[in-house]
């Protein structure tokens, strides 16, 4: 029997239209598969705040989930420009998304902590110039 | 006891061609066709009535009662859901309605819209009182209720606690029919006038509740033809029946609730898509700064049900005129502690996750992974050939061993077309012509 099931999600980054789509599709397999209500909320809102990131500042990239018995990991890959600071892009509030964004009623600052917040444990890999790689994990209780 | 998932929508099999309609219009995707017919998922269903709307052979339709109903009882009571009043044209009075509804045979008549004055009272104060929480989510459409139960249970603790106002116009109906006949309550029905059968639904098997107290549920498009011969400019008497005003009635329309509210921190969607669309967006937390939630399954409201008569959109029109004449409200009913309990949910509404694989999470994990698998194996063009409404929709089937790999017609062609063609019989060679 298969002990991780794997699925991989592109993330277009030039439409904001499609962002949430991924969260949207893990979403439902999960409800399908018994895992308690908590887990889920808190697998949907870090993944559609990670996919948003991916296309606000990353022009996209590529997520592979994979689900365990005991916990859900999201890798949420792009090649953007990176994140220079990432101690301060934690921290609430701190927004480095352009003015354009921001009208649009992204940009908050809330990204990143949301992510930290709902999640069990997560990961920033980044390089400037190459890219950023968050691994997020959320614990099946 | 009724079962916990009776459903006013049925199929009327012997109109059923078998088509693939419905399974493709239906949002929590219930419906197969099995053997040439659409079956219903009960479990799955939450009575939006998209299929009655969609179904070419009407062979989808909503069971209620017939108005031979009001002979079962020595007096009734109706209760006019507002929608009612957004299927006549030039009405600027709403005791013209009212009194023909006398005429045609009820004793007397309590506005539903009465009792949604009420609900929106007590919203406000809900509102000013919990500011933890937001938003809160409407619970006055059962079909929005249903879909919140079974598929977006973050939501359920956001759901507004209170009982639909047609549950509580009846407790209060009740007691006064009583009280002013004389007569034991097995004598006395309680009628609703419906605009869908998600409400005949609810009022059978309720949520919130224990026991609605409403007996019956007639159609509005079965009332609304009796209804037009009675209906009169030319009454002159004083009397009235009209309880609500416009914020009550505005209830029929979508948005309608939420303006009752007296904010403007809240959004109004309207049609099962959109409904679900903003479900899903809330699950996510894509907004968290609204106050109030209104979500109506049918476009534009309760007018766009699918037992009502008029377009939806002309029917709004006509509902925002009738509710220019009317004062804001009529209802100011004193807050007691026993209206509080008619107005309050009796039990909790639980999640039901009635889409899981398996019965526990390993089991519906090992599905998962094989219907992954299969997805892979189907050709992905969501044809709905098979019965199912996508090909993930029949590799769910296959996994809980209600369809095989066989009923994709799309594999079997592919299998048919490497058959050599002398292990086929004689008459392919024509067939294939």
């Amino acid at each position: 029997m298969t002990d991780v099931i794997k699925l991989t999600y592109k993330v277009d980054g030039e439409d904001f239209t499609r962002a949430g789509e991924a969260s949207s599709d893990l979403k439902g397999k999960l409800k399908k598969m018994n895992v308690p209500p908590d887990a889920i909320r808190k697998v949907a809102i870090a993944m559609y705040e990670g996919e948003i990131n991916m296309v606000i500042h990353a022009h996209g990239g590529e997520i592979t989930v994979e689900i365990s018995k005991d916990c859900i990991t999201m890798v949420l890959a792009d090649r953007g420009p990176g994140i220079k600071n990432v101690e301060l892009a934690m921290q609430a509030g701190y927004s480095t998304a352009p003015d354009n964004i921001r009208t649009l009623g992204f940009g908050a600052g809330m990204g990143l902590p949301n992510m930290k917040k709902y999640t069990d444990e997560m990961k920033i890999d980044t390089e400037l110039g190459v890219g950023t790689t968050v691994t997020m994990r959320v614990n099946i209780a | 006891m009724e079962e916990e998932f009776y459903h006013s929508v049925h199929l009327d099999s012997s109109l059923c061609m078998g088509c693939i309609n419905c399974i493709k219009r239906c949002p929590t995707q219930a419906i197969r066709v099995h053997n040439g017919k659409a079956v219903i998922k009960k479990e799955f269903c939450i009575d939006c009535g998209e299929c009655i709307r969609i179904c070419p052979h009407h062979a989808k339709k909503a069971t209620y009662d017939s108005l031979d109903v009001l002979q079962n009882y020595e007096y009734t009571v109706a209760l006019p859901a507002p929608s009612l009043y957004a299927q006549f044209n030039n009405v600027d009075d709403v005791d013209i309605i009212l009194k023909a509804l006398v005429k045609m045979g009820f004793d007397d008549v309590f506005e539903v819209s009465s009792a949604a004055e009420i609900v929106s009272e007590y919203s406000r104060k809900y509102l000013e009182e919990n500011a933890c929480g937001r938003p809160f989510i409407s619970t006055a459409c059962p079909t929005v209720v249903r879909l919140i139960r079974v598929r977006f249970p973050s939501l359920i603790p956001h759901l507004l606690p209170f009982n639909a106002p047609v549950d509580i116009v009846a407790s209060i109906a009740v007691q006064r029919a009583m009280k002013k006949t004389g007569l034991p309550r097995e004598k006395i029905g309680i009628i609703f006038i419906s605009p869908c059968p998600a409400k005949v639904t609810a009022c059978k098997v309720p949520l919130g509740m224990e026991k609605s107290e409403v007996d019956a549920v007639v159609a509005i498009k079965d009332v609304y033809p009796r209804l037009l011969s009675h209906m009169s400019h030319d009454d002159y008497d004083n009397v009235s029946y009209s309880s609500s005003g416009r914020i009550g009635v505005g209830w029929g329309n979508s948005g309608g609730e939420a303006g009752g509210l007296l904010t403007d921190s809240y959004l109004a969607a309207d049609g099962i898509e959109n409904v679900i669309r903003v479900l899903e967006d809330l699950e996510d937390q894509k907004f968290t700064d609204l106050d109030f939630i209104e979500l109506d399954a049918c476009s534009g409201g309760c007018v766009g049900g699918v037992m009502t008569v008029e377009n939806p959109y002309v029917a709004q029109a006509k509902l925002k005129r009738l509710c220019k004449y009317l004062p804001v409200a009529k209802t100011h009913v004193p807050i007691t502690g026993e209206l509080f309990r008619k107005i309050t949910f009796e039990k909790p509404i639980e999640y039901r996750p009635v889409f899981k694989l398996g019965k526990t999470f390993s089991e519906s994990f090992d599905k998962m992974a094989m219907v992954e698998d299969l997805i892979d194996k189907l050709p992905g063009l969501d044809c709905g050939s098979c019965g199912a409404p996508t090909c993930k929709a029949l590799a769910e089937d296959i996994v809980r061993g209600e369809a095989t790999l066989r009923d994709c017609a799309v594999l079997l062609r592919q299998y048919l077309s490497n058959v050599p063609e002398s292990e086929l019989g004689d008459n392919v060679e024509e067939e294939r012509q």
